[in-house]
């Protein structure tokens, strides 16, 4: 067995088990770091595959901002999270009939394809050799020519997203103190300030 | 010699293990928000293996925005999650029937 091949099977066992963990898993919390390894372990699938931007790509955006916003909900929110898991026992046996039967479905399909004749000249943009360009400047070569309009548009997408989170979230609270920094610029010193003569003994 | 379709059994496994999180987690929203995350992640394993096997980077390319989608996805579902619990105080998804006529 080569390293190769042994890297696959540990990846794809990490990524299998901890999927099924975050599913499974009774603390949500649980659930938010076994999705963290899953996708690290995915990752690395993808670093096995060549696809090394993507593979980084994916601890980046999924591990660095996806999970730990999941993270920062979930410990955010007081909710009772066992109550919420009560229906679980009853939902199990169905949804594992129809996972196996999903999962018996993707296998049969999987089991009798074959590419068409002429896939191989339908590539759309061919790899170029991996030991003169690498994955990562292949792509970036790829994605500011021919997909830019494409890349705009997600980056669109991304800033739609952040408004939208933003105004979702968003609240005036009425019960806080705020600065206003209008009423701070036209404070007048003569009038914030009183001086009063206090007799000893006496006081106000 | 590992071959396209080890990772297409991966992706598949991936995949159902998102579709049945959805099925069992009928209650917790976050949970199946954290489902879809696992199904989008087969999807992207999915094409990255045509991808590399075939030859073509166009299959990187999508799995880019699969993945800005992705993110979108999850930033707006929770930002729509902390509202619904702001004005319910409950994330379960059966009490969500506000919008019924």
């Amino acid at each position: 067995m080569t390293i190769t091949l042994f890297a696959f099977y540990v990846f794809a066992a990490t990524a299998i088990g901890s999927g099924l963990l975050v599913v499974l898993a009774r603390n949500p919390v649980h659930s938010v770091l076994w999705l963290i390894l899953a996708f690290f372990s995915v990752a690395g699938l993808f670093v096995l595959m060549g696809a090394e931007y993507i593979a980084m790509l994916l601890a980046i955006v999924y591990v660095g901002a996806v999970a730990v916003l999941f993270l920062f909900v979930v410990m955010m929110l007081d909710v009772d999270f066992v109550q919420l898991r009560s229906g679980v026992a009853n939902y199990l046996p169905f949804g594992a009939l129809i996972a196996g039967i999903l999962l018996m479905e993707l296998g049969m399909v999987y089991g009798h394809w074959t590419f068409a004749g002429e896939a191989g000249n339908l590539l759309q943009s061919p790899t170029p050799d991996l030991t003169e360009v690498p994955n990562t400047y292949a792509l970036g070569q790829l994605i500011y020519t021919d997909y830019i309009y494409l890349f705009q548009a997600s980056g669109l997408i991304l800033l739609v997203a952040m408004i939208g989170a933003i105004v979702l979230t968003l609240r005036h609270r009425t019960d806080i103190k705020r600065q206003s920094v209008v009423a701070q610029m036209h404070r007048d010193p003569a009038k914030a300030m009183e001086m009063r003569d206090v007799k000893p003994g006496q006081g106000l | 010699m590992i071959t396209l379709e080890h990772y297409l059994a991966v992706a598949a496994v991936l995949f159902v293990i998102g579709i049945f999180g959805i099925f069992v987690n009928r209650k917790n929203v976050i949970i199946i928000l954290m489902s879809i995350e696992l199904m989008l992640l087969a999807v992207n394993v999915n094409l990255v293996a045509f991808s590399v096997h075939l030859g073509d980077l166009v299959g990187q390319v999508f799995t880019l925005f699969v993945l800005t989608v992705a993110a979108a996805e999850a930033a707006i579902g929770l930002a729509i999650l902390v509202c619904f619990f702001r004005n319910r105080g409950t994330i379960a998804v059966e009490d969500v029937n506000v919008m019924k006529g």
